[in-house]
């Protein structure tokens, strides 16, 4: 899409080309968009969008599909790495990621997570960690920080009744079949850059049949944590960040 | 010469599978059934054809994993028993609101919930009455014997491919546990990707440049839109019930009484039908092959020349309401079935049908 107003030679920023023309529905502040942004970036950079299969989560990220151009399918809640291995298993040579959050991945999908990335299925998974049920209105997450105020647990989370947060991304980077797994965040210029290597080098490994790769993204929900964007993103500084830090926490 | 060769139907129906060209099993075991996936395992196809087959963590997984394969136009399948089938039903919803062919295999025991791993009738409701959410049909086989559990594989996955619906073949653990002679189909290699797309031009296959991106999905929150998907959907619907009935007579011509028995129990009935003829009692057997499209209107032929139905089926009675609903009043209809596991003989049969002479 050439941009009349701007003379080619002063462009230093084009939105991808796997990124599609329709408006995104997210809240302004929200994460996802700039974690698809990503996405698509590292596809069109790869030039992969040709052998690119998605699968779409139930939740915020829905519609992915409509933002992302490369075909897709859609998984019922929680099941979308049951979606990738067969996807994955029966077309070898396509890119096959997911992109699911924690209610997603944490809450009624956990085995097909475990299990997937049990088996080594050559798959990347994007993990959308916001500690909230965002798209059915605010619930409590698996996620959820002690304390941290949902409509489900609307005095915070006692762990004496919901148990403790729940650290999966540390589960899974147990598991033999997970080769690449870490923890990022949008938040920054800074982070933005680094969690796109973190993206790329999960869908580099899956190519190359390294086994699971997994990118979680701890990100804001503003509308479901009730804070403008700006105090969300300090607020996940000083509460998210520390139960649940950034960087590597394995590669292999 | 085709080669005669005696085996179980589960064990049929993994071999018709790597046979008939098929891309991908998933499944998790359960009595009686686990045969099926055992076999597949035991002849590593990954190794000649290139099929996959997996152990699945769940039936949850395994029809999922049918799903994403299906999306991407590949012919995958599932087999389960009637537990098993009942935690598949969301995926089956799912599947029927994406129009995604599969080939669904449940291979029925006694219930409801752990019920008991001896045969049983009683999943027909949930297989032909949509068991999950949504206004759904599938295409509902009932295999009567080995090479019919052979036979339907193939079959299962044209019809499936031909309408986009997902195929369930309904057997029992009768058909699936019991030994019997069977001529395997020949072997066809499976499709190649060009074929794939030729025949599949819906399916997730990669986005190109000549083509817009496709969309695997049951979603859409426009409600005029949603409607025109189900309208659509429905049309295919009455399309397989003009076109794809299928049903088998046995001594039905001046028949009397009819009895309506599919799977296993059909085969108990046909030995009471013999006994029946040898006292003299004029009465048919009619066997529904296709349970969804059900043969409604052969039976209602029938109710105007027949003084009785009689269903036999290992149930309380389920699919004597379809067969009701098709006479419409017009002749009386009876039931006799037999529940838990139980498999009624040929003289029970016609001791109950003799009852209402
Ligand atoms: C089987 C099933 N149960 C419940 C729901 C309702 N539901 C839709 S999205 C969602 C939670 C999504 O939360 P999360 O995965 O954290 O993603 P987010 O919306 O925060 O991005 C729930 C419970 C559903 N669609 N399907």
């Amino acid at each position: 899409m050439s941009n009349p107003i701007i003379d080619p030679k002063n462009l230093v920023y084009e939105k991808s080309k796997v990124l599609s023309d329709n408006t995104m529905h997210y809240c302004p502040g929200c994460s996802h968009g700039t974690a698809h942004r990503i996405i698509a970036e590292v596809i069109e950079e790869m030039d992969r969008q040709k052998e690119t299969v998605g699968v779409a989560p139930v939740g915020c990220a829905v519609f992915i599909y409509n933002y992302l151009n490369v075909d897709f399918a859609e998984a019922a809640h929680g099941r979308a790495p049951a979606l990738a291995t067969a996807i994955k298993r029966l077309n070898p040579e396509k890119l096959v990621f997911t992109y699911q959050g924690d209610g997603d991945l944490a809450a009624i999908g956990t085995a097909e997570t475990i299990h997937a990335c049990n088996r080594g299925e050559n798959i990347a998974i994007i993990f959308i960690n916001n500690g909230i049920y965002g798209m059915t209105g605010g619930q409590m997450a698996p996620t959820t920080l002690e304390g941290m105020v949902s409509s489900t647990c609307p005095n915070g989370r006692d762990v004496a009744i919901h148990g403790h947060p729940l650290k999966i991304t540390e589960m899974l980077a147990l598991l033999e079949g997970t080769c690449y797994v870490t923890r990022q965040s949008v938040h920054t210029a800074a982070s933005v850059r680094k969690t796109k290597r973190a993206v790329r080098k999960a869908f580099e490994n899956s190519l190359q049949g390294k086994g699971t790769s997994i990118v979680e993204i701890v990100s804001t929900c503003n509308s479901g944590w009730k804070m403008t964007p700006h105090q969300a993103n300090l607020w996940m500084e000083e509460n998210m960040f520390p139960y649940y830090p950034l960087g590597d926490l394995k590669d292999k | 010469m085709e080669e005669v060769q005696l085996m179980k139907g589960n064990e049929a129906v993994a071999h018709a599978a790597i046979r008939c060209g098929s891309d991908g099993y998933f499944g998790y075991p359960i009595t009686p059934q686990s045969e099926i996936m055992e076999t597949l395992m035991a002849e590593r196809p990954w190794e000649t054809t290139g099929m996959v087959v997996l152990q699945a963590e769940s039936e949850v997984a395994s029809i999922y994993m049918v799903f994403g394969g299906a999306a991407t136009g590949k012919k995958v399948l599932t087999t389960s028993s009637s537990p098993g089938v009942s935690l598949m039903q969301e995926g089956i919803s799912f599947a029927c609101g994406a129009d995604l062919p599969c080939l669904l295999v449940n291979v029925m025991r006694g219930g409801p919930g752990l019920g008991t791993i001896q045969p049983s009738q009683s999943d027909y409701f949930q297989s032909v009455k949509g068991g999950g959410h949504g206004d759904y049909k599938l295409i509902t086989l009932a295999p009567a014997s080995v090479q019919e559990m052979a036979d339907f594989v193939e079959l299962g996955f044209q019809l499936s491919f031909k309408y986009r619906i997902p195929c369930m073949m309904l057997s029992d653990g009768v058909i699936g546990q019991m030994m019997e002679k069977v001529v395997l189909p020949p072997f066809k290699p499976r499709r190649t990707q060009e074929e794939l797309l030729e025949q599949c031009p819906w399916a997730a296959t990669g986005k190109t440049e000549d083509r817009e991106r496709i969309v695997i999905t049951s979603l859409d929150l426009d409600p005029y839109r949603m409607e025109k998907k189900n309208e659509e959907r429905q049309s295919r619907y009455r399309l397989v019930e003009a076109t794809e009935v299928r049903y088998e007579e046995f001594m039905c011509t001046d028949a009397d009484y009819l009895i309506v028995a599919f799977g296993s129990a059909a085969r108990i009935c046909q030995n009471a039908v013999e006994s029946l003829r040898a006292e003299g009692i004029k009465v048919g057997l009619l066997r529904p092959i296709t349970l969804w499209p059900f043969p409604g209107k052969i039976l209602a032929k029938y109710a105007e020349k027949v003084r009785f139905m009689l269903t036999v089926e290992l149930n309380a009675g389920q699919m004597v309401e379809d067969v009701r609903l098709s006479v419409n009043g017009k002749v009386p209809v009876y039931h006799y079935g037999r529940m838990g596991g139980i498999v009624p003989t040929p003289e029970e049969v016609s001791t109950a049908f003799n009852k209402y002479l």
